[in-house]
């Protein structure tokens, strides 16, 4: 064990409005060090990246390099310490060369009053840096024409050219393959012997075993635990991860409270759908009546593209969905809605909500048709029909003529339910159903998923929120690259047994 | 109406009090009359392209596809010896289709409307020269087809017949905008195309759709302009009207990021454009300061347009 650790962290906490993020927690590193750091979709991984990046503030808590302490208040001041930081959308701009990215911000420059681009210098700086990591990349060459691992390179390479004598990567290998992932593994041994402290977050168990002298465990915004050189294996990782108190209040969902309703049969099968971006990859699942399965897994684990795929969003490459036995293919979110089968998205203002317009006019979008007469809507009965959705959900507005962009993140994902609920909705898709949605409304949703289901609706949940997904599934699908790895049943179904096999 | 209407409509009452009490001519039955004739002819198709700009979308092709379509109906009626009744649909048919060519390649194609429409601004100017070999083409004393020169320059009980026409085709584009289905999904295109899809509004179709109809109005209002001045010169005829259509949706309330815009605002807006073209020809200012002074007015009522929006968030916000 070195002593010469280059950053030291202790104590850092972190709060946003209703939600701690960092408490408490401490880490550190030393140079020649990769140290990893894990932990489960909201264990606090991000924030403290940030904090580190200078991109947030600590509320307490003290961060050293070299054993002094510093304060970071911009990214600048990071920058300056010799903290690079590798986020995980490449910050890098396509339109320029890859020695104008790496000298961004510091071009180098002529001396006198025009502020000419010195091109030579800037190439003779691209390519050392690229060099440190054993890579072959022109200086002059295009970043738009990179691949992605490339690109991820070329940050690294810029981090390097910065001075960075600790560098930090955000889950570096979530969009690379095999290859990709064993080559940026080599360079990072190699910055290694170079001296460089590397702080590896990563969902990726396996490479954390390939490539960490130690890994530290977050959970629930704090240390969960520190494992050194050796000590490193999978299932103990999985188990600091998770491993919890059950939570307060926390109800599991008791068996369906219609034992017919819940029949045996599936009625809605996914028949080895391959999605557009794992097209080598067919998914299977099959959905009871009355059933709400849940759908777990890591962030890119290919949940979302499987529910886009389901409801003709993005349609599939290959593969199809039965509903009661009919074979069906989307081309569109319409022909699905037709059939019944809806989708609650994941990014509400994105794809779910008309922020400007009024709740009455988002509710009865998709149905607008059963409201007019020869094409001319019906106002009384628009409005009557968004006023019964709206208050059977107990949406929080004076009234149905305000826009959707005043309410809260709860009433907004009521605004977006009340649409399908009153379409008598044969198999609903919910993607991140709660995503910053307060503990109130959130048990509101609960209840509406459960009504949905106890009504014989067949109930997909893409959660990544383990909580939820033990508290509100009947059978639980884990994914991981685009591959359903594993069905648990109920019983069966425990966080660590969801963690191992999301990571798989 | 919303405060967007009520502020144009202001301005144009301001404007008109002002030009009235300068030039008392401006009063006078035959400018009103002129005036009102202008207003419909270029309402017209400024209600189509404000349909466009609902979406997010542009058109920048409606004056060469006036002076195509204008060309082609002379040459329809005068040389070729086409009955109005054939010639007046098949002039207003291919309005829509090219509107429909511009909606295909912009919707299945995602080419840009600007890139789209820029090119048919092109195009159809250069099509239209060609086919009327750079030949003023006319109508002479319009024999046989009387009854459309009466569309263009007649009256029904004193109203010009083109305001006539406006009003008819602006209450049926305002209940189609406002009241129906349609409607509804245009808006919601263009406030949100993602999400509108995502509720399983065809957004492809509703977004050809406002070409289609961009196209339908500019082909009335060709027919309208080619009798209004019976003199059509292949390479100025309509020289700048995509210019007033956007003008006149932007004052009247057309947002360019979509989503926002009603009819009684396009046609106010319209009508602005005109009372400022008149305010120039009454009030002894040189003619070749026409597109300055609409441009300082437009101006000067976006700025005034502005401040009050801010105090009056500013106090909201306090």
């Amino acid at each position: 064990m070195t002593t010469d650790r280059v950053l030291q962290v202790s104590k850092i906490s972190k709060r946003f409005p209703g939600v701690v993020a960092l408490d408490g927690v401490a880490l550190d590193v030393a140079a020649g060090e990769v140290l990893a750091v894990v932990g489960e979709n909201g264990a606090g991984k991000s924030t403290l990246m940030k904090i580190l990046a200078g991109v947030y503030r600590p509320d307490a808590g003290e961060i050293q390099v070299d054993g002094h302490t510093v304060a970071l208040h911009a990214p600048s001041d990071a920058t300056r310490l010799g903290i690079g930081v590798i986020h995980q959308e490449l910050e890098v701009v396509d339109t320029l060369d890859v020695a104008a990215n790496i000298c961004l911000g510091r071009e180098r420059l002529w001396g006198g009053p025009l502020q000419l681009l010195d091109r030579r210098r800037m190439d003779a700086e691209a390519a050392a840096a690229l060099a440190r990591l054993g890579v072959a990349i022109a200086p002059r060459t295009l970043v738009g024409d990179l691949s992605t691992a490339e690109r991820q390179l070329v940050t690294i390479a810029r981090a390097l050219a910065m001075q960075a004598r600790i560098l930090i990567l955000d889950e570096p290998t979530s969009s690379l393959g095999l290859d990709d992932t064993n080559r940026l593994l080599q360079v990072i041994r190699d910055l290694r012997t170079q001296g460089v402290a590397v702080i590896y977050i990563s969902h990726r168990l396996a490479e954390v075993e390939a490539i960490a002298d130690r890994v530290v465990v977050l959970r629930d915004g704090r240390n969960a635990g520190v494992l050194g050189h050796g000590a490193i294996a999978r299932d103990v990782v999985v188990r600091m991860m998770v491993d919890r108190e059950v939570r307060p209040g926390g109800t599991r969902r008791s068996a369906p409270a219609d034992p017919s309703a819940a029949t045996s049969d599936a009625c809605f099968v996914i028949d080895a759908l391959r999605t557009q971006r794992y097209p080598y990859v067919p998914v299977s699942l099959s959905l009871r009546r009355g059933e709400i399965l849940g759908v777990a897994g890591l962030i890119g684990s290919g949940r979302t593209e499987l529910a886009e795929a389901i409801c003709g969003v993005t349609p599939p490459r290959a593969g199809s969905v039965r509903l009661d036995g009919e074979v069906l293919r989307f081309a569109s979110p319409r022909a699905a809605i037709d059939r019944g089968i809806y989708l609650v998205p994941e990014d509400r203002r994105h794809a779910g909500l008309m922020d400007v317009a009024t709740i009455r006019e988002n509710i009865t979008l998709p149905a607008l048709r059963q409201h007019a007469r020869g094409g001319i809507i019906r106002r009384r009965a628009e409005a009557d029909s968004a006023r019964r959705a709206a208050t059977g959900l107990r949406v929080k507005a004076p009234s149905i003529e305000v826009p959707v962009a005043q309410l809260s993140g709860g009433n907004q994902q009521k605004v977006v339910l009340a649409r399908w609920l009153s379409l008598s909705p044969r198999v609903v898709i919910f993607d991140e159903p709660t995503r910053g949605i307060d503990v109130g409304a959130r048990a509101e949703i609960y209840d509406v998923m459960r009504g949905l289901a106890a009504a014989g609706a067949a109930i997909l949940m893409v959660s990544s929120d383990i909580e939820e997904i033990l508290d509100v599934s009947d059978r639980v699908a884990v994914m991981h690259d685009g591959r359903v790895t594993g069905i648990l049943d109920r019983e069966a179904c425990t966080a660590e047994r969801v963690m191992q096999l999301a990571v798989a | 109406m919303s405060r967007k209407e009520l502020s144009v409509l202001g301005l144009l009452v301001a404007l008109c009090a002002i030009v009235a009490f300068q030039s008392p001519q401006f009063l006078s039955a035959g400018n009103i009359q002129n005036m009102a004739r202008l207003i419909g002819t270029y309402g017209i198709f400024s209600i189509g392209v404000g349909m466009v700009i609902i979406t997010g979308g542009i058109d920048l092709s409606i004056g060469s596809v006036c002076a195509l379509l204008g060309v082609l109906l002379s040459m329809m009626l005068v040389e070729w010896r086409w009955p109005a009744a054939v010639a007046v649909p098949a002039v207003i048919v291919l309005g829509a289709v090219l509107g429909a060519a511009h909606g295909l390649l912009i919707t299945r194609l995602r080419l840009q409307p600007f890139i789209v429409t820029l090119c048919g601004l092109l195009l159809y100017r250069g099509i239209a020269r060609y086919i009327a070999a750079d030949v003023t083409k006319g109508f002479g004393a319009a024999t046989g087809f009387e009854w459309v020169r009466s569309l263009a320059s007649g009256s029904l009980a004193g109203v010009p017949m083109p305001f006539v026409l406006l009003l008819a085709i602006g209450a049926a584009a305002a209940v189609l905008l406002h009241q129906s289905v349609y409607g509804r999904y245009l808006f919601a295109v263009g406030r949100n195309a993602e999400a509108a899809r995502y509720a399983g509004v065809n957004t492809r179709a509703v977004t050809a759709g406002a070409y289609v109809l961009s196209g339908l109005l500019t082909g009335i209002s060709a027919i309208l302009i080619a009798f209004y001045t019976n003199s059509i010169s292949p390479s100025s005829h309509g020289n700048f009207y995509e210019l007033y259509a956007i003008a006149a949706a932007v004052v009247g309330g057309c947002s360019l990021r979509g989503g926002e815009g009603s009819v009684v605002g396009i046609i106010l807006g319209a009508a602005l454009l005109q009372v400022i073209r008149n305010l120039v020809n009454l009030m002894d200012i040189p003619s070749s300061l026409d597109f300055a002074v609409m441009g300082a007015v437009i101006l000067i009522g976006a700025i005034a347009d502005e401040l009050v929006r801010s105090r009056a968030a500013g106090r909201g916000g306090a």
